[in-house]
């Protein structure tokens, strides 16, 4: 249709009249039908200005004209106002009337106030040839309306994913999702709805009113509210009171040093400084050990300050003090003391520093030359393994020799006021542990700020705990389910012997677990579906009843599927590892005494009279069955069966087929060799290297109705599920909050409550990078990978141990 | 002489008070208590047997209504409240804890087409077949008065369904059209129609507020956005779905009930394939309801029976079904997650329980904590086959499993016969198309 209107239009467009695009899809043929009355519309409305009789006329002249022609399409006129207009109904008086850009835009030359660029612009189109582009039609129109509307709302829905993505994972949903906060409201929030309506109320209102007495406004700012609702109230008081403390001992250090700043003696302030040098030594010295990078950069720093004050002239005694100091050492003993001490510094600082090298006798040298500087001057690098001991340098071991050699110039003066410098020791220490309270103070601060706006990822331990479990489950249940002990010999081989014998009980288990099934889409589906039947069950004969078909339904299929169908022990045997197997001599073996069984309920015989008894026992066995000769009929039977076991041959010879046959006649040799089928070799048995054990691998078909015999769907290998179900949940095993927490279930509803659908409050606020949110149970504003956020739910210990850290 | 002396902190041992529990001091070595698989295993199968001895869910029957019910609402606020709309015009409204009629409306001429609560809950919308959408006061009318609406919107053609917005004065209808009306005007605000003339539902998204969607006549599912002039998006399948509902705690997933007795979960965001297909009943599925909590829905059908299903899963959870009750109309699902209310032809609304084998009422501690455990344990071995089969057995009537049954053998001989068309040509040439992929059409943009 629109391509049948572009021609026409260029048609149009030849004959030398422009045309006004058409907008509808539909117009054109109307168009087309209408043409031949383009001259009477065109007259009439020549003559717009006449009055109604002459139009009534053309209308006459219309309708004579038309009288004589086809049939037309009848148009129909508005009449009225309505607010739907039919697009087909529009009555449309100048549908045929051409109407030129050049009519339009004739009196734009004679505007002065059009600017000249539109003019140029207007121009231009005037001159263009060819026509505009068809706008899209309304389906098109429409269907990229709605693509668009579609990605909008669908990219809105998409916010919603990490919420549900949480509740999805949670361990327990808590409904309804917003529950108010308990705990007590403040005046303005209980006021909020109260309205003044008995007249006592009305006039106190009124009088309050009056005297400009805040009624409902808050009291508190918006911050304030937020950090209430950001903490609880302990929290807060805690902290008020470390803010308390902590501003206490800071305008104590104010004061402090302002009293300091005061004093004139110059010793003081000398011994102070020597006592800051001292101070700075020893936690030098806890720095190498403990941080061993904190205290390279230290040294660096202090190698810096040591270039500087060579390239400074600060220690030459050419200062004015020193100049001074000179002319008093001749009279005066501390003067001159004073001077040494100076030059000794220079001495210090101007030494040259020796590379260390790795030959020994130079490491001596060294040693001697290095004494002016403390020692771990020359250490290594440190290593970042701490832990080896061999990887340190050896000099950092003697920490304590710079110490004294640093200290023993001091030694002298401090001598002197030793009463003082003790006094100032103590101080010291007192400092020390003020500043380590308000370190402490700022390091809570600082995590708990941490805490605050982004919780601590905890890195994910959920997965790698329940295996460690299992497996101290393992080992506990593998002591408990049979102890084998074996007192003459503790020979590692016959050590191993037990092992491999304990291990191949277990052998097929664990092959069989090895090889799990795949769980087919089918089985899922099967599993899903409820058994409906016709049978109506009410009581619990009914159920034992519906257990019994079971039985007879597992049993009928089963010698069909029997062999390949690997079962899953759900008993409690843990598979162990396999071990490396040894050959042995039954022979050898079996010649040792019988091994005794303890059970696990015996913890509380004491040990000797244990094997009092034991000795006692074996004593009485041994009297009791002296007969029978139990070992033999062992090997016996073990034989049999494995003779049971395996394959028969079967013979097919037909004897006189194909050659002569009577009496005395054979089939041939060849024939014989032909005809003799042997079945494939079985399996080896399980318990070939196991002298003393038989194995039957005949499926046990009471067992086996207990049995899962496929791997049920959301685990992914049988040891998973066998860890899952071995894992006991009751009260019997665990004490009450484990139980409790293990048993907590999935979705807990409030009686009586209305759950809500969820709604807007719930979304996360968005965030530039990030939109992780909050669920229903856990209310996080920050982005927690979803991992750790699970692990956390699901180990509260965690968070208990976080917060006893802090 | 120095004389020791056993000494116990009575505290460890005394009761404080005779109701409570005896403290029994325990060891949790392993060594002393064996077999716990074995143990446990007893206890989770006498805890499967129990549960499903227990398992009553039918609680009460309401009856009153002259005519098969045709549509059922919550009250928004109260939970004991809801409202029934009959095939003879008739609206009643019950209390349910009382389990009585409070009160009866005649509202209609024909059938009542659709009933909804405001969210505030106090008035209600019905929508009939007198062409007329009817807003009623929820408190009864005084002394004396006549039953009044308050509100009367007389239509051009009939409604077929209405739901109101969950947070503003403004609900929607279908019919011809599907209609966006603001509680003030009488005239829609908005009207959108897409190559349709029939629409038979129409819900409301009760999280991203602005979405709707609606079941049509064609087989199709249209999306709305009510700030939009245009439709989203349709998809076509290939029967028609009679209902929709909304996850009400998934903002993206809704759930339709189809004629070919299927439900389908979607995704909105990508409605070619159903996230799930939901198979189990043997009739035209012809309502459904989510669960408050969003884990599972209920679903009544034409083949008389009601059906529970876990969002995620293909198949029920759970089948409820009573000898007089004929086809289930409509149904919903308490707003405390707790019980399940469904209208169905034989004039009567019947209330049940949203888990079969719960116990009504307050639990003490003990109750719960065993409660739990035992669900622990069903969990647990719910792989066993013991477990599994007493857990999933269900009884239903004769002619329902033999439809069952039926129904089973058609899909495997289709399946069948596939497998042989796909066996028997060239390979690649008959492609291999999933259950989800067979009901969808196409997606129409």
């Amino acid at each position: 249709m629109a391509r049948e209107e572009r021609r026409r239009n260029e048609e149009r467009n030849r004959k030398g009249v422009k045309a006004v695009p058409a907008t509808m899809a539909g117009g054109g043929n109307n168009e087309e039908e209408l043409s031949p009355d383009d001259e009477h519309i065109i007259s009439a409305s020549e003559e717009e200005d006449g009055s109604d009789d002459e139009s009534k006329h053309a209308k006459l002249l219309e309708a004579i004209s038309s009288l004589g022609k086809r049939k037309r399409m009848k148009r129909t006129e508005r009449s009225e106002a309505s607010v739907q207009v039919s697009e087909f109904s529009v009555n449309a008086d100048g549908t045929g009337e051409k109407v030129n850009l050049s009519d339009l835009l004739g009196t734009m030359d004679k505007t002065p106030g059009a600017p000249n660029k539109t003019k140029q612009q207007l121009k231009n189109l005037q001159n263009r040839k060819e026509t505009l582009e068809l706008p899209l039609s309304k389906q098109q129109t429409e269907k990229i309306q709605r693509e668009v509307a579609y990605d909008k709302s669908s990219k809105e829905v998409s916010r919603w994913e990490t919420v549900i993505t949480q509740n999805q994972k949670a361990e327990q949903l808590v409904f309804p999702l917003r529950q108010d906060p308990t705990g007590p409201k403040r005046m303005e929030q209980v006021v909020a709805g109260w309205k003044a309506k008995t007249p006592l109320e009305k006039e106190i209102f009124s009088l309050l009113h009056s005297n400009n007495q805040p009624i409902h406004d808050p009291l508190l700012t918006p911050a304030e509210e937020a950090s209430i609702k950001a903490m609880s109230l302990e929290e807060a008081k805690i902290r008020q009171a470390e803010f308390r403390k902590a501003r206490v001992l800071q305008s104590y250090y104010e004061a402090k040093a302002r009293r300091e700043r005061k004093i004139k003696s110059k010793k003081y302030h000398k011994l102070q400084k020597k006592a800051k040098v001292k101070a700075f030594l020893k936690q030098f010295d806890e720095m190498m050990k403990t941080d061993p990078a904190g205290a390279l950069e230290e040294l660096k720093k202090m190698e810096l300050s040591r270039m500087q004050e060579r390239m400074s002239l600060k220690h030459q005694n050419s200062g004015k003090w020193a100049k001074s100091k000179a002319i008093m050492a001749k009279y005066d003993d501390a003067a001159r003391k004073a001077m040494q001490e100076q030059l000794e510094m220079n001495k210090q600082l101007t030494q040259k520093l020796v590379v260390p090298s790795d030959d020994d006798d130079d490491e001596e040298r060294n040693v001697e030359e290095a004494d002016a500087l403390p020692d771990f001057v020359n250490d290594p690098e440190p290593i970042l393994d701490s832990v080896n001991p061999w990887m340190r340098g050896k000099l950092t071991q003697e920490h304590s020799e710079p110490e004294v050699t640093a200290v023993a110039t001091e030694t002298a003066v401090e001598t002197k006021d030793e009463g003082q410098n003790g006094q100032r020791e103590d101080e010291e220490e007192e400092e020390n542990e003020e500043e380590k309270l308000l370190r402490e103070f700022e390091r809570k601060r600082k995590l708990r700020q941490d805490e605050d706006d982004d919780l601590v990822p905890v890195p994910q331990e959920e997965k790698q705990v329940i295996p460690v479990d299992v497996a101290e489950a393992e080992e506990v249940a593998g002591e408990n389910v049979i102890q084998i002990s074996d007192d003459e010999d503790k020979e590692e081989e016959e050590e191993e012997v037990v092992v491999s014998e304990f291990n191949s009980l277990f052998n097929r288990l664990m092959k069989s677990s090895s090889v799990p099934p795949v769980p087919e889409q089918t089985g899922a589906e099967e599993a899903e579906l409820l058994d409906e039947g016709l049978v109506r069950v009410r009581t619990m004969d009914d159920l034992e009843a519906l257990q019994q078909d079971v039985v007879m339904d597992t049993t009928q299929p089963a010698p069909a599927s029997a062999t390949p169908a690997p079962s899953m022990e759900t008993t409690s045997e843990p598979p162990k590892k396999k071990k490396k197997k040894k050959g042995i001599d039954p022979n050898e073996v079996l010649t040792k005494e019988a091994k005794v069984i303890k059970m696990p309920l015996a913890p509380t015989v004491v040990e000797e009279e244990e094997e009092e008894v034991h000795a006692e026992q074996t004593a009485i066995i041994k009297e009791a069955f002296a007969g029978d000769d139990v070992i033999s009929d062992f090997l016996k039977d073990k034989r049999k069966q494995e003779k049971a076991g395996q394959a028969e041959v079967v013979d097919l010879t037909l004897p006189g087929w194909g050659e002569w046959g009577g009496v005395g006649l054979k089939p041939s040799k060849r024939k014989r060799r032909k005809f003799r089928l042997k079945a494939p070799a079985p399996p080896l048995r399980k318990d070939q290297n196991l002298p003393d054990v038989i194995i039957s691998e005949k499926r046990n078909s009471s067992v086996a109705n207990h049995q899962v015999s496929q791997l049920p769907f959301p685990f992914q290998n049988s040891t998973q599920f066998e860890s899952c179900v071995r894992f006991p949940v009751g009260q019997t095993w665990n004490t009450q909050t484990t139980f409790r927490k293990l048993t907590a279930p999935k979705v807990v509803t409030k009686m009586g409550a209305i759950i809500e659908p969820m709604s807007k409050e719930d979304l996360p606020p968005v965030k530039e990078s990030s939109g992780a949110g909050s669920g229903a149970t856990i209310v996080l504003g920050e982005k927690v990978e979803e991992e750790t956020k699970k692990a956390r739910r699901r180990n509260p210990l965690q968070k208990k141990k976080k917060k006893s850290r802090q | 002489m120095k004389v020791k002396v056993l000494c116990r902190n009575p505290d460890d041992y005394v009761r404080e008070t005779t109701r409570d529990i005896q403290r029994v001091p325990r060891n949790y070595d392993p060594t002393i208590h064996p077999f716990e698989v074995s143990r446990e295993y007893t206890r989770a199968l006498n805890a499967t047997k129990l549960e499903r001895i227990f398992a009553k869910p039918f609680v009460a029957s309401l009856d009153g209504h002259r005519d098969g019910i045709n549509c059922l609402a919550k009250h928004a606020k109260t939970l004991s409240v809801v409202l029934s709309g009959a095939c003879d015009g008739e609206v009643k409204i019950w209390n349910l804890s009382k389990r009585e009629c409070m009160r009866t409306i005649q509202a209609h001429e024909g059938f009542v087409r659709g009933i909804c609560s405001r969210f505030c809950g106090s008035s209600f919308f019905t929508v009939g077949d007198d062409k007329t959408v009817k807003q009623w006061n929820m408190e009864p009318p005084g002394r004396g008065l006549q039953e009044e609406p308050l509100n009367t919107i007389l239509g051009k053609a009939v409604y077929t369904g209405i739901d109101h917005h969950q947070t503003e004065g403004t609900f929607a209808t279908c019919g011809q059209t599907v209609d966006i009306w603001d509680e003030q005007r009488s005239s829609p605000i908005r009207s959108f129609s897409w190559g349709v003339d029939s629409f038979s539902c129409v819900r409301y998204n009760p999280v991203e507020t602005e979405l709707l969607a609606s079941c049509a006549s064609d087989r199709s599912i249209i999306l709305y956005d009510m700030r939009e002039s245009a439709p989203l998006k349709k998809i076509i399948m290939q029967l028609r779905s009679n209902t929709l509902c909304w996850n009400p705690m998934e903002a993206y997933n809704f759930t339709c009930s189809n004629e070919d007795y299927n439900l389908y979960t979607y995704d909105m965001r990508r409605l070619d394939v159903p996230v799930t297909v939901h198979m189990d009943h043997v009739s035209a599925v012809l309502d459904v309801d989510y669960s408050p909590t969003g884990k599972e829905f209920v679903s009544a059908s034409f083949d008389k029976t009601i059906r529970i299903f876990p969002k995620n899963s293909g198949h029920s959870r759970e089948v409820y079904h009573t000898k007089r009750m004929q086809h289930v109309i409509c149904v919903k699902w308490s707003a405390d997650n707790k019980y399940i209310l469904s209208g169905s032809d034989e004039m009567n609304i019947r209330l049940w329980k949203a888990n079969a084998s719960e116990k009504l009422g307050l639990l003490t501690p003990r109750e719960k904590a065993a409660l739990n455990y035992n669900q622990k344990l069903r969990d647990k071995f719910q792989h066993h086959p013991q477990v599994r089969r007493i857990a999933r057995h269900r009884h239903l009537p004769r002619d329902l499993f033999k439809q069952k049954r039926e129904l089973r053998e058609m899909k495997e001989a289709r399946r069948r016969k596939a497998q042989n068309v796909r066996k028997h040509s060239k390979p690649g040439s008959v492609p291999l198309v999933t259950e989800k992929e067979k009901h969808v059409v196409s997606v129409v943009e």
